[in-house]
C-alpha cells in the first residue's frame, strides 16, 4: 500500500497506534486503581508498580508450582494481590490515616522497595518468560497490519475491566457508599456503614486491579522484579494530567497518553520516553488542576 | 516564633544555646580529625550526602514541600561539573560553580512548573520532571549514557592546590560542606526563612499579609536545588565520575530517607541521617543482605514509628528538653 501520513507509511503509523493503545490499556488500569485508592484513602500508592509486578509473579509462580495456566491465574493472581493489599492496609497503612498524605506516599514508597528488593533477591534482576495462552496465540492480518491476537485481547480485557469498575462505582449501592465516604467519611460512618472495612476493600480493589494488569502484561513483557518501578512514575504523570477527581478521567487519560506515546514513536522516536512528562508539564502550565480535575 | 525564643532571656533557652555550641564544636573537632581515624573517601561521601540532605531539608523542613526529584539537581550538578572539568579543562572551583548554576537553572525550570500544585501532586510532578532529566542523561551524547562521565580529573584548586592528595581533597570538601551549611543556617534564620515558615504554617494568612508566596516558594526551591547541585558537583570530584545513579529516582528516595531518619525540619537531623544511611550502605555492600530491602524497611519503620526522626525525637525526649532544646524547631 502506498498511503502515507506526513511521509510516514500508514502501516508504521497504525502499528504504533496499536502499541500505544496497548500501553494505554495498562496506564488506564493502573491509574484507575491509583485514583480509586486516592479518592477514598487520600493515599498515593507508590507501591502500585510493585503490586503490578506481584500480579505477574503470582501468575508465573502459580504456573510453576501449581501448574495453573493463564486463565485461572487471571482470576487468582488479582485475588492474591488484592488480599496482600488488604493485609498491608489493615496492619500498617491504616495507622497513617489523618496524618499528612505525604506519609502515605513515603510509606508505600518504602513498601515498594521492600517488595521489589525481595523479589530481586530471590529471582534475580533478569526477566523470565511467561507463555501466552494457546487460545490467544497467533494473529490476524488486518490488511494494513498483522495483529497478534493476545495484544488485541489485552485491549479488550482492559477496557471491559475499566468499564466494570466504573459501573461498580457509579451505579451500584456499594459504589454509592464509596462515593459518599469520599465526600464525608464521618457522616457515612454515623449512618452505620462500616467505613474502615470500605477502606480496606478499596485498597484491595486498587491492588487487585494492579495485579490484573500484571497478569495481562506477563506474556507480553517478561516477568521481572523491576517491571513496575519505572512504570509507576509514568502512571503518576498520567494521574497528574487527568486530575484525580474523576474515575472516568483517569481511564480516558490513560488511553490518550498511551496513544500519544505511541504516535511520538512514529514522528520523533527520541522523545517517546519523555513525551508523557512533557504533556504533563504543558497541562500543568495551562490547567494546573489537570484535564478532569476539580481541586487544585 | 523562634525569633522570640531567641531573644527571650529564659534559662532553658540559654542553656540550649550553650549545649548547641558545645555540640557544634565537638562536631567540628570530630570532622577535623576524622580523615586520620576513618577512611577519608568514606567521610567525604558522608559530607556530600549530608549537604545534599540538608539542602533537601531546606525545602521540605521549612516550606513543607516534599520534592521527589532532587536527584536531578544532585546528578545534574555532578554531570555539569564533571563535563566542565574533564572536557573543557576548567579548574575545580569553576567547575563546581558551573554545577551549582546548572542545578539552580534546572531548579528554576522545574520549580516554575511544580509549584503550581501542592502536597502529593508536587511530589509526583517533581518525580516526573526529574525522570525526564534522567532520560535526557540516558540519551544525550555528552553524558555518555550508561557509562557516565568517567575518570574526571580533580585538578588544582585556584591553580596551585593539588586536589589529588586525599587529605587536601578532604579539607576542600569539608570547607564546601561548612560553607553550604553556613548558607543554609543563614537562609533559614533570615527574614526570607521566616516568611517560608509562615507559608508552611498558614499560607492564606501570609498571602493576606501581602507576600507573593509563589515567589518565596520558587526562591526556596531554587536555593535548595543549587545547594543539592553543590553537593553533587563536589561528589563528582571526590569519586571522579558522574553516572546515571546520581540522577535516578532511587537517589531522590535516598535523600528523603536521610532527612526523614534524621529529623525533618532540624538543622542537624539530615547530617545524622546521611551519616547513618551511608554507613548502612557501606556495611551492607559487603554483606549478603540486599540494600534495597533494608532501606525500604527503614523507610516503613520511620513513617510508622518515629516520624520526627532521631534528632526530632531526641529534642522531644526528657533529656532533650532538660538540655533546653526546642521540640518544635
Amino acid at each position: 500500500m502506498s498511503f502515507a501520513i506526513f511521509g510516514i507509511p500508514i502501516q508504521a503509523f497504525l502499528g504504533q497506534l496499536l502499541i500505544g493503545l496497548i500501553n494505554g490499556s495498562f496506564y488506564a488500569l493502573l491509574s484507575l486503581g491509583l485514583a480509586v485508592i486516592f479518592g477514598l484513602l487520600r493515599v498515593i500508592n507508590f507501591a502500585h508498580g510493585a503490586l503490578y509486578m506481584l500480579g505477574a509473579f503470582a501468575a508465573l509462580l502459580l504456573s510453576v508450582y501449581l501448574g495453573l495456566g493463564y486463565w485461572p491465574a487471571l482470576l487468582l493472581a488479582p485475588l492474591v494481590v488484592g488480599l496482600t493489599g488488604a493485609l498491608v492496609e489493615r496492619s500498617m497503612l491504616s495507622r497513617l490515616y489523618g496524618l499528612d498524605p505525604l506519609y502515605g506516599l513515603l510509606f508505600t514508597f518504602g513498601l515498594a522497595l521492600v517488595i521489589e528488593g525481595t523479589f530481586r533477591y530471590f529471582f534475580g534482576a533478569s526477566g523470565q518468560p511467561y507463555p501466552q495462552p494457546s487460545l490467544l496465540s497467533g494473529g490476524v492480518n488486518l490488511g494494513f497490519m498483522y495483529l497478534p491476537i493476545y495484544r488485541g485481547w489485552v485491549i479488550v480485557a482492559s477496557f471491559i475491566v475499566c468499564m466494570a469498575v466504573w459501573l461498580l462505582i457509579e451505579k451500584t449501592k456499594l459504589g454509592s457508599y464509596l462515593r459518599a465516604a469520599t465526600e464525608d467519611p464521618i457522616l457515612v460512618q454515623s449512618f452505620g456503614v462500616n467505613v474502615p472495612l470500605l477502606l480496606t476493600l478499596t485498597y484491595a480493589l486498587g491492588a487487585g486491579l494492579a495485579g490484573f494488569a500484571g497478569v495481562l502484561a506477563a506474556p507480553i513483557y517478561q516477568v521481572s522484579p523491576l517491571m513496575g518501578s519505572n512504570l509507576i512514575i509514568i502512571v503518576f504523570a498520567v494521574v497528574v494530567v487527568g486530575g484525580m477527581g474523576s474515575i472516568l478521567g483517569a481511564i480516558v487519560t490513560g488511553y490518550l497518553l498511551g496513544i500519544a506515546e505511541g504516535l511520538t514513536k512514529v514522528f520523533y522516536p527520541e522523545a517517546s520516553n519523555i513525551v508523557i512528562f512533557v504533556i504533563m508539564a504543558i497541562v500543568l502550565v495551562l490547567r494546573p488542576a489537570g484535564l478532569f480535575g476539580k481541586d487544585v | 516564633m523562634s525569633d522570640a525564643s531567641q531573644t527571650m532571656d529564659n534559662a532553658p533557652g540559654r542553656r540550649g544555646r550553650g549545649v548547641r555550641i558545645v555540640m557544634l564544636l565537638a562536631l567540628l573537632v570530630a570532622l577535623l580529625i576524622a580523615p586520620f581515624m576513618l577512611y577519608p573517601i568514606f567521610v567525604m561521601n558522608v559530607l556530600c550526602f549530608a549537604l545534599f540532605a540538608a539542602a533537601f531539608n531546606l525545602l521540605l523542613g521549612y516550606t513543607g514541600f516534599l520534592s521527589f526529584g532532587h536527584a536531578a539537581f544532585f546528578g545534574g550538578g555532578a554531570y555539569f561539573t564533571a563535563n566542565a572539568v574533564k572536557e573543557w579543562g576548567w579548574s575545580p572551583e569553576m567547575g563546581i560553580a558551573l554545577g551549582v548554576l546548572g542545578a539552580a537553572a534546572l531548579g528554576l525550570v522545574m520549580g516554575l512548573i511544580a509549584i503550581r500544585r501542592q502536597g502529593i501532586y508536587f511530589a509526583m510532578i517533581t518525580l516526573a520532571l526529574s525522570q525526564m532529566f534522567f532520560f535526557y542523561a540516558v540519551q544525550s551524547s555528552w553524558t555518555h549514557g550508561e557509562d557516565g562521565i568517567q575518570s574526571v580529573p580533580r585538578g588544582k584548586l585556584f591553580g596551585f592546590i593539588d586536589l589529588n592528595n586525599t587529605e587536601t581533597m578532604y579539607f576542600f570538601v569539608l570547607a564546601i560542606f561548612l560553607i553550604g551549611m553556613g548558607i543554609i543556617w543563614r537562609f533559614v534564620n533570615s527574614p526570607f526563612g521566616m516568611i517560608l515558615k509562615s507559608i508552611r504554617e498558614n499560607e492564606q494568612r501570609t498571602i493576606s499579609l501581602g507576600y507573593a508566596v509563589n515567589r518565596y516558594k520558587l526562591g526556596a526551591f531554587v536555593m535548595s536545588a543549587a545547594l543539592a547541585g553543590l553537593a553533587g558537583a563536589t561528589k563528582s570530584l571526590v569519586f571522579q565520575f558522574a553516572t546515571l545513579t546520581d540522577v535516578a529516582w532511587q537517589m531522590s528516595g535516598e535523600v528523603i530517607l536521610m532527612t526523614l531518619l534524621g529529623g525533618i525540619g532540624t538543622l542537624i537531623g539530615p547530617i545524622v541521617g546521611a551519616a547513618l544511611v551511608v554507613t548502612l550502605q557501606n556495611y551492607l555492600a559487603t554483606s549478603d543482605v540486599p540494600v534495597t530491602i533494608v532501606i525500604g524497611a527503614v523507610f516503613m519503620i520511620c513513617v510508622l514509628v518515629f516520624r520526627r526522626g532521631l534528632v526530632g525525637e531526641f529534642y522531644r525526649s526528657r533529656l532533650g528538653r532538660r538540655l533546653g532544646f526546642d521540640p518544635e524547631p
